[in-house]
């Protein structure tokens, strides 16, 4: 899941292998490798679906677990890049905590006037986190801190600066309706409802047929759109390799992939659209996915961060500037930070001294349960995602079970333990 | 004479989807120096591996025959109990202990757990002496050089008390006086009785001191000749296949203007503030003209070329650069590359390449605005030029998509080269790209230069290897402590030529 290539044997008589049924099988294999991830999340998740009796998969849990884990997601994607660059942050669940407890400050106690406007203090507070990103970064970057060092101190300076705001142990809200929208709100429906089989009424007031089932014809809209747009770009990349004259994966495994993908995304939002349509904070993080994804893969300075993490030194001496780019990475992992603080104060409705507390710990799992190496240079977007969602369905699921918070903790780290293991295996195999 | 030490016979190792060897007999007879020779990727590391215990017994088909009892290694271990101990060719050495903890650790003198320090360190100094190094057991192998470096593995082999020494490219990364010393201990232990095998791609070495020669071609045994029958030219045919009849492409230079001229070049060492590494150089290249750098280890040759190149070395730099007649700045590696000066690394595993990448994404890091608009990559450009450099430098992979850390040593050179030529370098510095890779890649890297002069580039070349500087440049430096101590056209140097400017100027420094 972390490499584009196949297995390549390691001699140098690799040069007379031959090439034709081997592209094709590798191309199987590498994709089953990075797929591999994916499986595992529909895997747990029907097996919560089992255990939960389908409570997971209900609309309105769906909603739940969307808004209680985006935060997760969020950060992981700052996170990604920083652990893909060679380095580490320790600080986010921090920074996540003063970021609430500033806009609550600022939207609630400050006299703030026209600045206390929840789109206003949201922008400042993304000001804010990056400011404390490029704080942390300049050390780094410049100065060859190490990053666990360098974080580990703002892990601690930011959880004692928002304790400190909110007044010791208290906190601060209720935070105004237009800003709790971020985490609780969803999308409006400007084109209006559709009821799928009128129901019709007995005398009794009792339902003789029809579900009555209401949907949110927007949220189904969006989904389509989506869907035919990730459909369309795939189809116009493979056109693009075929036009250039080179081999794109087998037609077959392109066209289950696409449908696979394309109907379990429609049956989440037909989900979605049969409660309240899709909740704000969703979009705003697909949206955000879209981007990291694009950055990584597209754009020059995704690549030259998979440089410097992969070496350096020979970076370097490419003319990469290593230090702008770490300071870069750290300037986003804040801005993201203070997002997801946002996102967390919002859900809450208050900002509260522990908020985010020990979240680090969840993105950082999140990220190397996605596949990327320790080591820097190795990690995807992708990955990282769906392994915020695997913490997420089973934080979600064994809530429902009725799972003690403590054991949770044991199949978490049981989980993220076997999830590197099975990946440091698989590529010691190849 | 002597009886027969070890026996490999039908050794065949397969990874997946490709067989490594196949069918390899090795025989060595006790005491004497055999030499093992194959262009990279031939199999020859890997049959070391083999026989060393790296590959455990099982994971390949075959028997190993040593001392007459047929043996299933299943580690270092095990082989290394029997004295065979194989010296690779990345040195593994702990950098920040000293050559005594070095030499003994992992087999301490020591009584419940504590080491006896003393015991160390006079067994390390006897071992010191036997190997020819004259430095304290103290010292911390950060801060000797790579050539005694070599000799402190070779000192704790000596205390393994090793029969069968297993040399990989020993003088790969080693100066002709360094490497001439190693060769002279291998001579010694073969009098002491101690049996050697040398991988090598160095010809003259083998020439000098095998006894007997295996060759092996794409993981098969081609054939062992006795000592009478060596000669390079057969030797060449068999690794090759096909006979080289020269070893250096011939060419026509055509040299225009000078280009680059560097002017009273000073720089101190990063951490030595009061050392002065390179002490006022002045040399100009011009366009189509190979220019070489001769020098021993140690005389500032990659110094000066990485301080030149965007201040990657070295501190208080002073000295003024000068592209085609106009003074540029050259302050960071990205300015330097924007005025179109490139430097190839001597070390392209450390300074070179991203390992764990394929060579797709290594061939375009340095010039990523080659391959994108706005900052975003155009994939079908960017595979395009991949595969034109594939095939301009003779890559040899199953793609493009291969990752560059499982390419033969020659192959990953090939692909830094591509790199850099595809960043369109007016001027181009070369630290010894031909380091460690075989005489079937030399000759291909070496038409990469002499096509690439012949399109107008300056090239500069540092290299150790005198015939190769003799065979390849039309003007050649010496340089010796940092500074230029002599200047001539390859047309009338010589080996002894530039000897002889290197001691001289060893006069005149002092």
């Amino acid at each position: 899941m972390s490499t584009e290539s196949g297995p390549v044997p390691k001699s140098g008589v690799a040069e007379d292998v031959q090439q034709g049924p081997r592209v094709a099988v590798s191309a199987l294999v590498t994709n089953l490798r990075e797929y591999g991830l994916i499986l595992a999340l529909i895997a747990i998740m029907v097996f919560f679906q089992y255990t939960t009796s389908g409570t997971l998969f209900k609309p309105v849990n769906l909603s739940n677990l969307v808004q209680q884990n985006s935060f997760i997601i969020v950060m992981a994607l700052g996170m990604l890049l920083v652990i893909v660059s060679g380095h580490i942050d320790l600080s986010v669940g921090s920074v996540a905590g003063f970021i609430g407890a500033l806009a609550a400050m600022m939207m609630v106690i400050w006299p703030l006037g026209p600045f206390s406007n929840p789109l206003v203090v949201s922008i400042i507070c993304l000001i804010v986190g990056g400011a404390i990103g490029a704080a942390q970064g300049y050390w780094i970057a410049y100065h060859r801190i190490p990053s666990f060092i360098v974080t580990l101190a703002g892990m601690l300076i930011f959880r004692g600066i928002c304790q400190a705001l909110l007044g010791g142990g208290s906190s601060v809200g209720p935070l105004p309706v237009g800003f709790k929208a971020l985490s609780s709100g969803f999308i409006p429906d400007v084109i209006g409802s559709l009821t799928l089989i009128p129901p019709v009424v007995n005398a009794a007031g009792k339902t003789i047929v029809g579900s009555g089932l209401t949907l949110h014809m927007t949220t189904i809209l969006l989904g389509i759109v989506a869907v035919v747009a990730y459909a369309y770009f795939g189809l116009r990349a493979r056109r693009s390799r075929e036009r250039h004259g080179y081999e794109a994966e087998p037609f077959s495994l392109f066209v289950i992939k696409t449908l696979v993908t394309s109907a379990l995304a429609l049956f989440l939002v037909y989900q979605f659209a049969t409660y309240r349509g899709l909740p704000i904070v969703l979009v705003v993080m697909g949206v955000l996915i879209a981007l990291f994804v694009f950055v990584t893969k597209r754009m020059t300075v995704g690549r030259r961060i998979y440089a410097m993490g992969g070496n350096a030194k020979a970076a370097q001496l490419s003319g990469i500037k290593t230090e702008r780019l770490t300071l870069m990475v750290f300037i986003n992992m804040g801005v993201l930070s203070a997002l997801g603080g946002l996102i967390i104060a919002a859900r809450l409705g208050q900002a509260v001294p522990a908020a985010g507390l020990g979240s680090e710990l969840d993105v950082i799992a999140a990220v190397f349960i996605g596949g990327a190496s320790a080591m820097g240079g190795v990690g995807q977007v992708v990955g990282a995602v769906v392994g915020g969602f695997i913490m997420g369905v089973m934080n979600n699921g064994m809530s429902i079970m009725g799972v003690n918070v403590d054991w949770q903790q044991v199949v978490k780290g049981l989980v993220l333990l076997g999830a590197v293991v099975f990946d440091v295996y698989n590529k010691n195999k190849a | 004479m002597a009886s027969t030490i070890l026996e490999m016979r039908d050794i065949t190792k397969t990874f997946p989807g490709v067989k490594a060897l196949s069918n390899v007999n090795l025989s060595v007879e006790e005491g004497e120096i055999h030499a093992v020779v194959g262009e990279n990727g031939a199999g020859k590391s890997t049959l070391m591996k083999v026989l060393s215990g790296v590959y455990p017994a099982g994971t390949y088909d075959g028997e190993i025959v040593y001392r007459g009892d047929e043996c299933h290694f299943k580690g270092i271990h095990d082989s290394e109990r029997r004295g065979i101990v194989i010296i690779h060719q990345e040195l593994a050495l702990v950098p920040m202990l000293s050559i005594a903890e070095n030499i003994f650790l992992g087999n301490e003198h020591a009584s419940y757990g504590i080491i006896d320090w003393n015991a160390n360190e006079t067994r390390t100094s006897a071992l010191l002496k036997k190997v020819g190094l004259r430095e304290d057991p103290k010292t911390l192998i950060t801060n000797i050089g790579v050539g005694k470096q070599q000799l402190v593995e070779i000192a704790k082999a000596l205390s393994k008390e090793v029969q069968l020494l297993i040399l990989d490219e020993p003088t790969a990364s080693l100066s002709e006086k360094d490497s001439q010393a190693l060769l002279e201990l291998l001579l010694e232990f073969k009098r002491q009785g101690i049996t050697s095998i040398l991988i090598s791609h160095k010809l003259n070495e083998i020439n000098r001191v095998a006894d007997k020669v295996t060759i092996i071609r794409d993981g098969r045994t081609i054939e062992t000749l006795a000592k009478k029958d060596i000669s390079e030219d057969r030797i060449i045919t068999s690794m090759v296949g096909r006979s080289l009849d020269d070893r250096y492409p011939s060419r026509e230079p055509n040299i225009g203007e000078i280009v680059l001229q560097v002017r009273n070049w000073s720089v101190y060492h990063p951490i030595h503030a009061e050392r002065q590494v390179i002490k006022g150089i002045d040399i100009d290249v011009r366009k189509g003209e190979v220019v070489g750098i001769a020098g021993l280890m140690g005389a500032g040759r990659t110094e000066f070329a990485m301080s030149l190149f965007g201040r990657s070395y070295g501190r208080r730099i002073t000295g003024e650069v000068l592209l085609n007649g106009k003074p540029i700045d050259v302050s960071s590696v990205s300015k330097a590359v924007e005025h179109g000066i490139a430097y190839v690394t001597e070390d392209r595993k450390t300074y070179g390449l991203n390992l764990i990448d394929h060579i797709k994404h290594n061939i375009t890091l340095a010039n990523l605005p080659g391959v994108s608009r706005h900052s975003v990559i155009d994939d079908m450009r960017e595979l395009a030029v991949a595969n034109d450099y594939k095939a301009k430098t003779n890559i040899r992979s199953s793609s493009v998509y291969q990752m560059t850390g499982n390419l033969s040593g020659g192959n990953q050179q090939k692909v830094v080269l591509s790199k850099w030529l595809f960043a369109n370098p007016e001027v181009l510095i070369l630290d010894e790209p031909t380091r460690g890779i075989d005489v079937g890649a030399k000759y291909e890297i070496y038409t990469i230069i002499a096509r690439l002069a012949s399109e107008g580039k300056a090239i500069i070349v540092i290299s150790s290897e005198m015939p190769e500087l003799l065979g390849i440049t039309d003007r050649i430096y010496v340089m010796n402590e940092g500074r230029i101590v002599g200047e001539m056209a390859a047309s009338d140097a010589s080996q002894e030529k530039i000897m002889r400017a290197i001691v001289r100027g060893e006069g005149k420094a002092s």
